[in-house]
């Protein structure tokens, strides 16, 4: 008999079967409804979550090296890290001389201070002290106005650039440029805004900062703070190259002897990247688990339900088999009925999971249930329909014919 | 020529500690278009041997042969197609799908055959109109009343065009009147070339048939014949 033609037949008889038992079978695909839900949902949290991760790292340039005090993920004793000397602009300036590889650097320091226009203040802005190699290096776009000069920044004159955030605390119908705004108690005119930047993983804004030339920091706020120093390899296909020469002149300068560690840290973006993925592999090993579980406990059901089923039909395989069905054809009618009984769940669960992932787009964050989410939903509860209904099924098709035609 | 050669066949059941001797060897021929009754007391043996000759169920021991085919080594998806193809049934109890209607009762050999759905409902209404229930083709079962339920049965029964016919007590569920009129059909048939067999327990519905066995204690009692 042809494959598709019986595939045809027993979808018609699977769906007859269902129909005259509704209630049940929807019982018993609950589980199954329950786990696709479950394992569509969280692949797409998981999406929304890259997707903020992914336009959070573009702030940290994917070609850029911070040299600093200490690394971003470091895993060692607090021993190793206590007695680790600041970066200094010496260090800055020795690395500027020495380094053939980088494109460009620029050494930055912050702090969060209390910024004031008029009669309004705004707490907790982050003040970033730099050069004008600042905006080449880490690629600032500017909203309005412009970047400082190099002579601005070497003068250290009270100048500064905004984010959007302090524009909008302040400037509401008003062009911030040429407006003096108040850093603590020292005055700075605006010369330019940046773009907005969004936050960094919805923790934080990047757009509630105030940068200002370095030497004009050192001078207001002491130069007693470690320094970041920022280098742009150019390209991420060198990145690693500069990392090393980097290294090697950072070794030189701060003198660490052959065989020691480095007692300093070159971060780069993809240490946010492995932290990153550490925890959202985490993240899908417990969401696996719980979905599978309940996928298990729904297949459960369905096998239990498929094993009624066929004892109750035990007649019926019986007339079939009389009138010439094989062995073979008993099974893949079961088997299509519990496939069919498990799809139907997985389509339901989607059906359950599409709007609630709106909702999260809407409401929680940015996402959008992915193609393959779904081809994956209807692979399961296909998987799961020929796994739970397979040992019914091949019960059924073991059947004797005689038995079966006398049972009543 | 001879459909049904059967030589020396017997049945025995493994009830544990016992054996149940259902048949102690029998032998049987039956002819092409032949009309045969076989006839015994409930124990006799009379519905193992139906469901041998059926091919349901394979002998313990003897040979069968089934329309030049040899039949009793075969495995199960074999017999199933040797069912399909060779033998219509029609039981005491109809033995029709519940759910769906007389027209795809009727279709249902055919799917088995894996026969083009066109070819199937053209064949499947041909034989029931043949047993009268032209007007019938979407009723369920429960809509039928007994005689048209068993007509629907013969009906699928002759669809395939089996060169057997096997009928188990077709008439222990009718009433007389009706009874008398599935028999009539099943003569028509016969006179229409077709090969039947009779499995009953009653003496009027016997007659009917060209020739009688009768079956005791798993043996065969008495062999009338064809009656001329």
């Amino acid at each position: 008999m042809n494959f598709f033609l019986e595939i045809k037949e027993n979808i018609v008889i699977s769906y007859k079967a269902i129909i005259a038992h509704k209630m049940r079978s929807f019982l018993a695909t609950l589980g199954i409804v329950i786990g696709i839900t479950a394992v569509t949902l969280m692949q797409t949290a998981i999406e929304g979550i890259n997707r903020a991760f992914e336009s959070s790292i573009a702030s940290v340039g994917a070609d850029v090296l911070y040299v600093q005090k200490f690394e971003w993920f470091g895993a060692q004793d607090f021993e190793f890290y206590r007695n680790r000397k600041d970066l200094t602009m010496q260090h800055y300036e020795y690395l500027k001389r020495n380094s053939q590889t980088a494109e460009s650097m620029c050494p930055s320091v912050g702090s969060a201070k209390t910024v004031k226009y008029g009669s309004l203040d705004l707490e907790g802005v982050f003040i970033i002290g730099t050069t004008d190699e600042y905006q080449k290096t880490l690629g600032v776009n500017m909203e309005d106005g412009r970047f400082f000069t190099a002579k601005e920044s070497e003068g250290g004159n009270p100048v500064c650039l905004i984010g959007t955030d302090v524009k909008n605390a302040f400037f509401e119908n008003v062009n911030p440029i040429g407006k003096d705004i108040k850093i603590g108690s020292y005055s700075f005119r605006i010369i330019g805004v940046m773009e907005k930047q969004g936050s960094m993983l919805g923790l934080f804004s990047l757009d509630n900062r105030v940068i200002i030339p370095i030497h004009r920091f050192f001078k207001l706020y002491g130069t007693r703070r470690s320094l970041s120093i920022n280098v742009k390899a150019g390209d991420v296909k060198n990145l690693e190259e500069t990392k090393e020469e980097i290294t090697s002149i950072m070794r030189k300068t701060r003198k660490v002897p052959p065989g020691k560690q480095n007692d300093f840290g070159v971060n780069q973006q993809s240490a946010f990247r492995d932290t990153y993925d550490q925890l959202t592999s985490l993240i899908k090993i417990i969401g696996l688990l719980i979905t599978s579980l309940s996928l298990i406990v729904g297949s459960v059901g369905i096998a239990n339900i498929m094993f009624v089923s066929v004892k109750e039909r035990t007649k019926e395989i019986g007339i079939r088999k009389a009138i010439g069905a094989k062995r073979r054809t008993i099974l893949m009618q079961f088997l299509v009925e519990s496939v069919v009984i498990c799809l139907l769940g997985g389509v339901v669960g989607l059906g359950i999971a599409f709007p609630i992932s709106l909702i999260i787009d809407a409401f929680v964050l940015p996402t959008a249930m992915p193609l393959w989410v779904v081809v994956l939903g209807i692979f399961i509860s296909l998987m799961f329909g020929v796994l739970s209904g397979f040992f019914p099924a091949y019960n059924a098709a073991k059947m004797d014919p005689v038995d079966s035609l006398r049972y009543e | 020529m001879k459909l049904i050669q059967i030589r020396n066949i017997t049945r025995v059941y493994d009830m544990g500690e016992e054996k149940l001797y259902a048949l102690r060897g029998v032998d049987l021929d039956i002819e092409k278009n032949e009309y045969i009754a076989i006839m015994g007391p409930s124990g006799s043996g009379k519905s193992t041997l139906m469901n041998i000759i059926g091919c349901l169920d394979t002998p313990t021991s003897g040979d069968y042969i089934l329309n030049g085919k040899d039949v009793h080594e075969m495995d199960d998806d074999e017999l199933a197609t040797i069912r399909n193809k060779e033998i219509g049934f029609v039981f005491q109890t109809f033995n029709l799908l519940p759910r769906s209607d007389s027209l795809h009762n009727v279709e249902l050999p055919l799917i088995y055959s894996g026969v083009s759905r066109a070819e199937r409902i053209k064949r499947a209404e041909d034989a029931l109109t043949n047993v009268g229930l032209a007007d019938r083709m979407k009723h369920k079962p429960n809509e039928l009343s007994g005689g048209q339920r068993q007509r629907v049965s013969v009906a699928r029964a002759l669809v395939n065009n089996p060169s057997l016919i096997l009928a188990d007590e077709p008439t222990g569920n009718l009433d007389t009147k009706t009874g008398e009129e599935i028999m009539g059909l099943f003569r028509e048939l016969n006179e229409k070339g077709n090969t039947i067999i009779i499995v009953t327990h009653e003496e009027d519905i016997a007659k009917h048939a060209n020739r009688i066995v009768k079956i005791r204690d798993g043996m065969i009692e008495s062999d009338s014949g064809i009656k001329q």
